[in-house]
């Protein structure tokens, strides 16, 4: 198998969610390698770890993240292609630890205060993840002070606040305006079930992220 | 008393009650609050809530449990009132619906991923076992398992009310619009993939609440009665999506408009019909009477 093959089929692994040769999902790929076998042995054959997640995993997650937008599949594909890029990601830590391979930015998430769920907020962290950038995950009830302390750490980072429930948007609305007064500049995405690009407007957030994937396409153009 | 099936059975179109949630926050429930421990906290707010449902005309009120299972519980460090919780609650309830109306045990999802391995599915049988049993000692005769979207967590919450307690038993998921028209779960389980496994594992009556509005309420009916011709459909929708307006959430569905749809509802196959988030006992009032004109 040469290079391009390799990645192309760690790239149908992770789009199909093949973790590893073990995993029995999906069953088409029963007994194949998987993300996780593949990632090693293209990082044996040299293949470089930026051409991995740039042509494999990015690739791959971002078709995932387009049929998810398009209702072609649902929560349960999207989590287990997510896992098959962490299967991949792994491998690859060292060598964003060392510095050698760049991400794209940084994001920090958080579910506002007084709202509890985190499943809209996990779908969104591990597609950004996917699209190449560092996700900090500030989990839920998140806040502002705790929003703020991570902006501190972090203040080239661009901030994704989501909410499930209709009595949480006025926290949002809250989290919104605090952090916008002490950082003008910092963008801030918004998100959940009951938020709409008229409400982001309304509270002054920068944007309004109807699904993963377009949370994706407003932080890749704040870089491009 | 005759089970809800058994009424519908002779023809009968029946009222269920309106939104919980909301009405809560109406009264002064705060975000981050456990809406659940307002039964042991606040009874009597949460008792004007069930009787102005009964008030309305509802034949059947729901219960401030739906986040009563432990893995709700414990995120508010009330995992050890897990039984007093959804016994008061169903008490509340029983008492203002009195002997004759039928108190519907809500249980709502647990909020974990058996396909991200958070939880297994025996803790989901084991957690909705234990909501079950609480929700009959307090007086319910009915238990409502409720905006489902994992086929597997609603088969386990229905499994265990069957096994554990003698309550008749409801299933409602939750439903979206894709663009081409279709409706699916948000875990990708469409209205007619739910029917015969949730029947399979004991429901009596299933259906579906939530959503975005009664229209599309008339077309997951008719998905469910495609493929079964005798189930008793229950929906429960809400007042459409919610709007937000200078500091305050809205739902623009007017109880009119909402009423308007009945006789199209029941042509589609539902046999009872309520609120979910943003229904008000208006809404349900105007329901009742519009059922009441069609019988």
């Amino acid at each position: 198998m040469d290079s391009a093959e390799l990645l192309k089929k760690l790239s149908e692994c992770v789009e199909m969610g093949k973790v590893n040769k073990d995993a029995p999902f999906p069953p088409a790929m029963k007994g194949m390698d998987g993300a996780d076998e593949l990632t090693r042995q293209a990082l044996e054959m040299g293949i470089k770890p930026i051409e991995i997640l740039n042509d494999a995993l990015i690739a791959a997650m971002e078709k995932v993240g387009e049929k998810f937008s398009q209702k072609k599949i649902f929560v349960p594909q999207m989590l287990i292609s997510a896992k098959a890029m962490n299967a991949s990601m792994e491998h690859l830590k060292p060598f964003f630890q060392s510095g050698e391979v760049k991400r794209k930015g940084k994001f920090i998430i958080g579910t506002v205060a007084g709202d509890l769920h985190d499943i809209g907020k996990n779908l969104v962290a591990m597609i950004v993840e996917g699209a190449g950038w560092e996700v900090i995950d500030l989990g839920v009830d998140v806040k502002t002070p705790k929003f703020l302390q991570a902006i501190a750490e972090h203040p080239e980072a661009i901030v994704g606040l989501s909410a499930l429930l209709t009595t949480t948007m006025q926290s949002m609305k809250n989290t919104v305006n605090e952090i916008h007064a002490q950082y003008p500049n910092i963008k801030l995405i918004v998100g959940g079930a009951p938020v709409t690009d008229a409400f982001s407007k309304e509270i002054g957030a920068n944007a309004y992220a109807h699904d993963p994937q377009s949370a994706v396409s407003y932080l890749n153009a704040q870089v491009a | 008393m005759e089970t809800i099936a058994d009424k519908i059975k002779t023809g009968k179109i029946l009222v269920s009650d309106g939104a919980w949630g909301t009405f809560l926050q109406q009264k002064g429930l705060q975000p981050g609050e456990c809406p659940e421990l307002w039964n042991l906290e606040h009874p009597n707010e949460v008792f004007d809530i069930a009787k102005s449902y009964i008030d309305a005309g509802a034949d059947m009120i729901e219960t401030n449990s739906f986040g009563g299972s432990r893995f709700k519980l414990e995120l508010y460090g009330l995992a050890d009132k897990v039984y007093e919780i959804n016994k008061a609650a169903a008490q509340i309830s029983r008492k203002a619906a009195g002997p004759n109306k039928h108190v519907l045990g809500s249980i709502g999802p647990s909020g974990k991923m058996l396909v991200m391995g958070d939880v297994t599915y025996d803790e989901y049988y084991e957690a909705f076992k234990e909501q079950a049993i609480a929700l009959a000692d307090g007086g319910a005769d009915t238990l409502v398992i409720e905006t489902m979207t994992d086929i597997d967590e609603a088969r386990a919450a229905v499994s265990a009310a069957r096994e554990n307690t003698n309550c008749e038993i409801i299933c409602t998921m939750t439903f979206d619009k894709t663009p081409d028209g279709d409706f699916y779960t948000m875990m990708g389980i469409a209205p007619a993939d739910m029917v015969q496994t949730i029947i399979d594992a004991g429901a009596n009556i299933i259906g579906a609440n939530c959503g975005n509005g009664m229209e599309n309420m008339i077309a997951i009916s008719e998905a469910i009665r495609s493929v079964n011709a005798e189930i008793p459909i229950l929906i429960h929708a809400n007042a459409g999506a919610p709007v937000y307006e200078n500091g305050e959430t809205h739902f623009l569905e007017t109880p009119e408009q909402m009423a308007s749809l009945v006789e199209k509802l029941v042509s589609a196959g539902a046999n009872i019909i309520g609120g979910c988030c943003g229904t008000t006992p208006e809404h349900i009032r105007q329901i009742a009477q519009k059922v009441k004109q069609m019988q």
